[in-house]
């Protein structure tokens, strides 16, 4: 193997090595998600530097010039990483709509109590009937909020 | 939580963006089906659907953004599950379903004890529906695949005009599918061992705004998504479930 591409790899993975510890050390990264990452970017660096464990492994898969091996594992981690991050998405976006919908009910509850409040004795008897609700009308300020652009 | 409502109907209808038909549809459930409470799902509207549907004579919860209909109709369940109701009905926001015809429903749930009453718009020849051939086409190959993995007919998985009892407001408040949750819905009763008919209804052309299912890349997407969605039904272990059970669905949690 020419000694220069065990160079570039081993710069470039010793590079994510440090910029990984660097997002970690500033508290950019939670360790959760840092972990996958250290990790691969330490098995990369070892592979870049121990020559001879990545000729075996190489030699295992068939693959006859040994960084084409490194790029395959790098790609193998890049994939997982990936699927890691669709995963931790989508339970963002579950526990965000649980939030929407949350927020909705009590800003419902919010006008329900409000609105006793500031019609008591006049329309308790249409307490729980939809007449109830006009008296807190269309413009009520409490209607304006922020839009959150949807995507 | 402290109960609001006394009574025993509600209706959700799920809106975005339908100033224009909104109130019609709210006038419409306060006449035909006056035992019902109404509830709009105001699901991130740009417009006045909220302000709109409270004049009408609904409450209305504003969704703070857009969730889509699934998200929307699940706020409605946890809503009728929070506020004790012991039905639950959806009515579309664009005046495509009667109120009339929530009498039938209700008809129909009480004299065959089931957790789900479905308006389907295919079950009576005389009951012509104004909709494209190709979206009819997808609704047939849907119906077809779900007749035959919950072994009864399913002639209108698409349908949202539906009646659900404790049960299913149980169920759905919990966890409810996301994107173009009907025909899911229909597959998530089987699996928990509830019970649905459907009864014909006949479903007016839509008053304004825009379906769900719009566009051609849309439909596409629906067909893929909801086809996957019935396909891992099919081949998903399933361990026995007692009526009313948990059961091994979709892992989100509602609220």
């Amino acid at each position: 193997m020419d000694v220069r591409i065990q160079l570039v790899a081993i710069a470039g993975a010793g590079l994510l090595l440090l910029v990984v510890l660097e997002l970690v050390r500033r508290r950019r990264l939670l360790e959760r998600y840092a972990l996958l990452w250290l990790f691969s970017a330490l098995v990369l660096l070892g592979l870049a530097i121990w020559r001879d464990a990545l000729a075996s492994i190489a030699d295992l898969m068939g693959i006859a010039y040994p960084p084409n091996a490194l790029f395959f594992i790098a790609f193998g981690f890049i994939l997982i990483l990936l699927l890691h991050f669709s995963a931790a998405v989508s339970r963002l976006a579950d526990q965000s709509r649980v939030l929407a919908q949350r927020v909705a009910l009590l800003e419902d509850r919010v006008r329900q109590v409000e609105g006793q409040g500031e019609s008591s004795g006049t329309v308790t008897s249409a307490a729980g009937s939809p007449a109830a609700d006009v008296t807190v009308g269309a413009d009520d300020p409490r209607d304006v909020r922020e839009r959150v652009p949807r995507g | 939580m402290v109960m609001t409502a006394q009574r025993a109907y509600l209706a959700v209808v799920p809106a975005y963006n339908e100033t224009a038909t909104v109130a019609g549809v709210v006038h419409g459930v306060l006449e035909h089906a006056p035992q019902f409470d109404v509830l709009v799902v105001d699901d991130g509207s740009t417009d006045d659907t909220a302000s709109v549907a409270r004049a009408a004579g609904a409450r209305a919860l504003r969704l703070p953004f857009n969730l889509g209909i699934g998200g929307a109709v699940q706020a409605g369940f946890v809503f009728a599950r929070e506020n004790g109701y012991a039905f639950m009905a959806q009515v579309d926001g664009d005046g495509q379903h009667d109120p009339r015809e929530l009498s039938r429903l209700i008809e129909v749930m009480h004299q065959d004890g089931v957790d789900m009453v479905c308006g389907s718009r295919f079950l009576s020849p005389d009951l012509k529906y104004p909709s494209p051939i190709s979206r009819r086409t997808g609704i047939h190959i849907f119906a077809f695949l779900l007749s035959r993995i919950v072994g009864q007919r399913v002639s209108d998985p698409t349908s949202g005009f539906r009646l659900y009892n404790r049960r299913g407001i149980e169920l759905f408040a919990t966890d409810y599918p996301h994107d173009y949750p009907e025909v899911e819905a229909v597959l998530m009763l089987h699996h928990h061992e509830l019970t649905m008919r459907e009864v014909p209804v006949r479903m007016l052309e839509r008053g304004g705004g825009r379906s769900s299912i719009g566009g051609t890349g849309k439909s596409a997407y629906y067909m893929v998504k909801v086809l996957l969605a019935l396909f891992v039904g099919l081949v998903r272990a399933r361990p026995i479930v007692e009526a009313g059970d948990a059961a091994p669905v979709a892992a989100s949690h509602g609220i």
